[in-house]
């Protein structure tokens, strides 16, 4: 018995990441030949922080998460999830993943929709339906139960697909721009929304974004991505606290964070011209 | 108000300038034999008179609209529905046959729809033999069938039904093996994440995302099972159903009987396209469809 957990600790290098990458790279063969998505990533992330993704189009942000939540296969290099391959974590549902668009089935409802994982995973009806009503009411979402997603505006149906993950409840959250079709108000109420949620579970979360303000209001740690190949140009720690109210935003601290993330994005493409 | 206007208005133009060159054509069409007629009588109409009487010629080359409006009137409704006469019977025969076939077809084509899917093997192998079986005529095979099933004793409504199988398969299998691939990648990779077994996808993803296509494709093949009815009455010298009708009226040159017959066969196919496709727009609705 103390063997094979003696064995389990010893596979990973950190008891506290979540993931782990190494030398992680991955190359697209495309009909015009390869095309270097990922190249040389090594990053190790640990279990309650909110690390955000951020850099130019094309740079790799989602071909990253894909890899984490095995929709890709990286070509060179590791990674692992929980000490886990992403494949295993996958199988033992270890993450939920919020993709850019809504992804809502057209013919179920929103509550239906949200229960759709617990369905798969088979949890008891009693259950789902709490779970359901729970997340609903996080996203504020309570009332809409019964309506189908054309029904709902494009921030309620990503609201919804946010439900559907935290319904999901794993520890690992993966968020690929899931705010960025929405307006300026409603994004910054979602972000406020997402901060709290945070708080409140100590999730991991990965988190896509082309905004230096979101980035910076919501992470614990911003990573800062350039294209072709896509690699990591600079990690940014955070020194704002946890309880980050939305005129944090102004604070000189903020600023000087949001400062240093910007000249990282210029360095990435100054190394392009 | 001003949208059904807009909708009846064309229609009921098509439909009288229809009327009116099939009238200049039956005209056309009987003229020579009343001609004829009319010499060896030794009578001289008049130009209307003329006229008058091309279209109401008993055995027609070509009837009048008047004369297959009649004719289809009162072989409608006014005969007891069990008459041979009754075009409802005759109507009744070959539907049954076709829902049959139809009901067979649709599961067919779901059944080969999932297997190529889901089996890499069966989408390389069945698909061209199946575009293969529709490229042989059936006029040509639809004898052979029920010559083949009558040598072992099956007659009577299963083989009829068997041809209307052979058609209505094809566009399901088709219309099907589309709609089971339809399914966004976002939302194949969403189950994915979830772990999802492959019967979990098949069921809550790719069936509901085929509903669309199933309707749609059921509405070509249960045309086509129609089709295949009325042409598995004819080489069986069926007694009943519209085939039989337009086979006997051929052979009696009964034109206005033919025409009739043809008439009730597109009422039927009318009937049948018309309710799928309402069937079809119910379960869109109960599965959430935006109302159109
Ligand atoms: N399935 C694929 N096949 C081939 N190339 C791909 C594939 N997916 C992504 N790529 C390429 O990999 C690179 C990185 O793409 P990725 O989607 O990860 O970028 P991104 O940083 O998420 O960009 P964006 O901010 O626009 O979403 C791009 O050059 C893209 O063209
Ligand atoms: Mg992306």
């Amino acid at each position: 018995m103390l063997m094979t957990v003696n064995q389990a600790t010893a596979t990973r290098v950190d008891q506290n990441a979540v993931v782990e990458a190494r030398q992680l790279g991955l190359t697209f063969q495309t009909n015009d030949g390869p095309v270097r998505a990922l190249s040389d990533v090594n990053l190790t992330i640990n279990k309650g922080e909110f690390v955000s993704f951020i850099g130019p189009s094309g740079c790799g942000k989602t071909t990253f998460l894909r890899v984490i939540a095995d929709l890709e296969q990286p070509t060179e290099g590791k990674i692992s999830i929980n000490g886990m391959s992403p494949e295993q974590a996958r199988e033992a549902r270890a993450y939920g993943y919020v993709f850019q668009a809504a992804a809502l089935f057209p013919w179920r409802t929103i509550e239906s929709n949200v229960g759709l994982p617990l369905e798969i995973i088979g949890l008891p009806k009693a259950e789902q339906q709490e779970r359901i009503k729970r997340t609903l009411d996080l996203v504020n979402l309570s009332g809409f139960e019964k309506k189908y997603p054309w029904q709902l505006s494009g921030g309620m149906q990503q609201r919804a697909s946010i439900a559907r993950a935290l319904a999901f409840d794993a520890d690992l959250l993966l968020m690929d721009e899931p705010f960025g079709a929405l307006d300026e108000i409603v994004r910054d109420h979602l972000n406020e929304q997402l901060l709290r949620l945070w708080r409140q579970t100590n999730k991991t979360i990965c988190f896509v974004t082309h905004s230096i303000p979101e980035a910076v209001y919501l992470s614990t740690r911003i990573v800062v991505m350039s294209p072709r190949p896509g690699r990591v140009t600079d990690v940014i720690e955070s020194t704002l606290p946890k309880e980050r109210p939305l005129d944090i935003r102004e604070s000189p601290e903020f600023l000087a964070i949001a400062a240093r993330v910007r000249d990282g994005l210029r360095a990435g493409h100054s190394y392009e011209d | 108000m001003d949208r059904v206007r807009d909708r009846v208005v064309p229609v009921i133009t098509i439909l009288a300038v229809i009327v009116v060159a099939w009238y200049a054509f039956a005209v056309f069409m009987n003229a020579p034999f009343q001609r004829d007629l009319d010499r060896r009588a030794g009578e001289t109409p008049t130009t209307m008179e003329f006229i008058g009487k091309t279209l109401s010629q008993p055995k027609p080359t070509m009837p009048a609209p008047h004369q297959v409006a009649q004719n289809f009137f009162e072989n409608t409704f006014l005969r007891k529905v069990t008459s041979a006469r009754s075009l409802v019977y005759h109507s009744w025969v070959t539907l049954s046959s076709t829902l049959l076939g139809f009901t067979f077809g649709t599961a067919l084509g779901i059944l080969i729809a999932v297997g190529i899917v889901h089996v890499i093997a069966l989408d390389r192998s069945l698909m061209p033999w199946i575009i293969a079986s529709q490229t042989i005529p059936i006029l040509a095979v639809a004898p052979m069938i029920i010559v083949v099933l009558a040598a072992i004793g099956i007659t009577g409504l299963i083989p009829k039904a068997l041809i209307s199988t052979y058609l209505s398969f094809f566009p399901v299998a088709v219309g099907m093996v589309k709609g089971l691939r339809s399914p966004d990648l976002m939302h194949l990779d969403l189950m994915h994440t979830y772990n999802a077994s492959a019967s979990q996808t098949f069921w809550k993803l790719r069936v509901p995302a085929s509903v669309p296509f199933l309707f749609a494709s059921m509405k070509v093949a249960v045309a086509a099972s129609l089709v295949g009815a009325i042409v598995g009455e004819l080489p069986t010298g069926a007694v009943a159903g519209i085939g039989a009708k337009l086979l006997a009226g051929s052979y009696y040159s009964q034109t206005i009987d033919m025409w009739a017959a043809l008439v009730a066969g597109s009422v039927v196919a009318a009937m049948l396209v018309v309710l799928v496709g309402i069937v079809g727009k119910i379960v869109e609705r109960s599965m959430g469809g935006r109302p159109a």
